[in-house]
């Protein structure tokens, strides 16, 4: 069941096209990681989801039906480039944007005090907010977003700003809203983040989606079948023993262990290499290479211009 | 609908608690108390005997103005240029002149001063006057009654056609002997006084509004407000909250203005010879001025007069419609500052800092500086073509059109001016609304011209 779909949304800013026919579905409960270079178009699909921006074409849906704009009601958004009023206190300021959420005064109040006493704020209440450090406010920032409970949370580069330690909270946080029945969408350029939050992706460059699917099936479909070994020095060549369908990339030195990544063909199995091996060397270290999302990224962006798209 | 409230909530309650507004709202009716008082102050401190030469070419004032204790008249019989000439050697505090007049019943005079002359020796002169013109058409009016027996004596009729009102034009005889029109007439001072008022209201207020829009977008909290209201619903409840501080402090002034004047009054009245409040003597000046009113007798207009420096300037004040008044700048400052504080919004979307907004501002702040740059001609001349079409235009109507009302306005043109000033501002706030929407999610872009025509037609 999917939460929140688009279908071939587009955007033009003044003869340059933002979004291209767009497609996307995000299944609910799931967190949805929105990727992209710089300048791709995800904070312009970001805001038509947010109906700050209305779409040239194309439809979105939320819940199975057409987005209403009653829905922002059900969205929380935390957008990159945020901020808060400064002159204010951080209570007054709170209770205003969570009513303008739509929480009724009584509500807001409620629920505030809750969550200024679980994130350890309360002290904070009658403070200006220009007289907390960056980390607090982003606190305040991120407990606005969540305050009216939607079912549609989207976090913009979250982390950015934040110590280790308030990131791995905030990062808990956002499980804890995924496992409340939240479905997140999340976007940012840290792929370590991706790899530890993500279910799902959609990687959208020059206005398009270039790459979309669960994050598991991505990484099996960019394997490369590549391995990496360790072994102890012996006085042949590497490439001597190895059958010769099999490729050695790279051949190193680590202390007084050698080193090697090696790819095999797509027909035959990591068994074959092992076989071919022990005869030979004493094997410390045996293990596939699974690329990381940061390589498939890179390679995805810069093989794009072959324009490629895989939807799985 | 409920959110537009909590915005202007927010708007207003942030700026009525800043300190800034606190002493705005004190220092403001201070400073126009002082305006009303000084003057009063040195009306009843300057009882020196002022001597008022006059030259009578109707003849019929001659032995009319009885001294007081602080004004003389003696009668010259020279012709009026000579006088002027030997005015500044005459040591005379003023040259009254009343020319002759081809019809039977003079209504106007001159008034020659080195300085403006005081409030209270024209009006003297006013009052003598009218009381001798008025006499006069009574006694033609029941003349004509005796004679034409058929028509039934009606005072109201009588008392209607004998009605009249004198006009003392006051001129400064300057040092190097020009001439020129010196303004001490109420309405001069009430439209110059209301006319900055309102522009000085609108400039303040709808940069109020510009910082209010250039400091979201600084802060970057907008785009968390606009995912829960829209654009237009954050603009207009930004205007609009700032348009009520604006008015409240209005309101404050005129409320403690009028505290103060009233206390102060008392004050100085309670010094005359006056057993009467400050109210009654108020109502009492503003009963003479009223020409529905039988006029006083000889002497007790002259007794009356002796002591009285002080109430005679709100004698002058009151018969100025302050009602009206005040309903005519709380109209065009409204509209007017509607108007301009949605140009200024849009301004502050399109903007990223203060200090862009100078090319954007020059075209809003031209309309309003001219129109104040133009003011001595509305006064000169309230009721001429220029005067006219600068308060008809909408960007220059506010400040015109108060300069204009203590003169008198024919309503038509009230009625046209405030209607195309509704129009404008109608037209104004559609147009910023779609300049505020683009520009305030746009970052580190110098904007043009060209590009707010652009987004003017998304």
């Amino acid at each position: 069941m999917e939460l929140f779909s688009s279908l071939n949304v587009s955007k033009q800013f003044s003869g340059h096209k933002a979004l291209d026919k767009v497609s996307i579905s995000i299944p609910e409960g799931s967190i949805f990681g929105l990727l992209g270079p710089n300048g791709a178009g995800k904070t312009t699909f970001i805001r038509i989801i947010n109906q700050i921006i209305a779409p040239d074409e194309g439809q979105l849906f939320y819940n199975g039906r057409e987005l209403k704009p009653n829905d922002i009601y059900n969205i929380g958004y935390l957008p990159e480039e945020r901020g808060l009023y400064k002159k204010m206190t951080v209570g007054e300021q709170s209770m205003y944007l969570a009513q303008l959420k739509g929480l009724s005064k009584v509500e807001a109040h409620k629920r505030l005090t809750y969550w200024f006493a679980r994130f350890e704020m309360s002290s904070w209440w009658n403070k200006k907010v220009e007289e907390l450090s960056k980390g607090m406010q982003q606190k305040v920032q991120f407990l606005i977003t969540i305050i009216h409970e939607p079912g549609l949370l989207i976090f913009d580069e979250p982390f950015s700003g934040f110590d280790p330690i308030n990131a791995s909270m905030l990062k808990d946080e956002i499980i804890a809203q995924r496992d409340k029945g939240a479905t997140i969408i999340f976007s940012t350029h840290n792929m370590a983040s991706v790899e530890e939050l993500c279910d799902h992706i959609a990687l959208i460059n020059n206005a398009r989606v270039v790459l979309a699917g669960p994050v598991r099936d991505i990484k099996k479909a960019y394997k490369t079948s590549t391995y990496e070994i360790s072994f102890n020095s012996f006085p042949g060549e590497l490439n001597d023993i190895l059958p010769s369908a099999f490729t050695i990339i790279k051949e190193w030195n680590d202390h007084d262990l050698r080193m090697a990544t090696i790819r095999i063909p797509a027909d035959s199995g990591p068994n074959q290499l092992i076989s071919s091996l022990l005869p030979n060397v004493t094997l410390h270290s045996f293990s596939e290479l699974i690329p990381s999302m940061n390589d498939i990224f890179i390679r995805v962006v810069t093989e794009n211009k072959n324009e490629t798209v895989l939807q799985l | 609908m409920h959110k537009i409230i909590l915005i202007i909530k927010r708007e207003y309650l942030t700026r009525v608690r800043k300190k800034s507004f606190l002493v705005m709202t004190i220092l403001g009716p201070l400073l126009m108390a002082a305006i009303v008082i000084v003057p009063v102050y040195m009306a009843t401190r300057g009882n020196e005997l002022k001597t008022v030469a006059v030259i009578d070419q109707t003849g019929f004032f001659f032995e009319k103005f009885k001294d007081t204790d602080n004004i003389k008249f003696h009668y010259l019989v020279s012709d009026i240029a000579s006088a002027k000439a030997n005015f500044r050697k005459s040591g005379d505090y003023a040259l009254l002149f009343i020319p002759r007049t081809e019809v039977s019943i003079p209504t106007n005079a001159i008034l020659y001063g080195e300085n403006n002359v005081s409030i209270n020796v024209i009006s003297y002169i006013r009052n003598v006057m009218t009381k001798k013109v008025e006499d006069m058409k009574l006694e033609a009016k029941l003349k004509d009654l005796q004679t034409d027996k058929k028509n039934p004596l009606n005072v109201e009729d009588i008392l209607r056609s004998v009605k009249t009102v004198i006009d003392v034009n006051t001129i400064k005889i300057t040092d190097e002997g020009k001439e020129e029109k010196s303004y001490t007439e109420i309405s001069m001072v009430l439209g110059t006084f209301a006319g900055i008022l309102i522009y000085f209201f609108i400039f303040m207020f709808g940069s109020q509004v510009m910082r209010g829009v250039i400091e979201e977008k600084t802060n970057r909290i907008i785009e968390v407000i606009i995912s829960s209201v829209k654009p237009f619903e954050l603009m207009m409840g930004k205007i609009v909250g700032v348009g009520l501080v604006g008015l409240t402090q209005f309101l404050l002034w005129v409320i403690l203005t009028f505290g103060i004047v009233t206390v102060a009054t008392s004050t100085f009245t309670s010094k005359g010879s006056t057993k009467h409040s400050a109210e009654q003597s108020i109502v009492q000046n503003a009963a003479r001025y009223n020409p529905d009113n039988l006029p006083l007798p000889d002497s007790a207009t002259s007794k009356k007069y002796q002591n009285e420096g002080a109430s005679e300037i709100f004698a002058a004040l009151s018969s100025v419609n302050f009602p009206v008044m005040i309903g005519a700048f709380v109209f065009f400052f409204l509209f007017g500052y509607l108007m301009y504080g949605s140009l200024f919004a849009a301004i502050g979307g399109a903007v990223d800092s203060e200090a862009d907004t100078q090319q954007f501002m020059l075209p809003i702040t031209v309309p309003l500086i001219l129109s104040i740059v133009m003011m001595q001609y509305f006064i000169q001349d309230p009721s001429g073509q220029v005067a006219f079409w600068f308060s008809v235009f909408p960007l220059t109507a506010p400040v015109a059109m108060m300069i204009r009302i203590p003169f008198g306005v024919p309503y038509w043109q009230v009625a046209l001016s405030m209607g195309i000033l509704i129009l404008a501002f109608l037209g104004t706030t559609w147009m910023a609304a779609k300049i505020y929407r683009t520009g305030i999610l746009m970052y580190g872009k110098k904007v043009s011209y060209r590009e707010l025509w652009k987004w003017l037609r998304y």
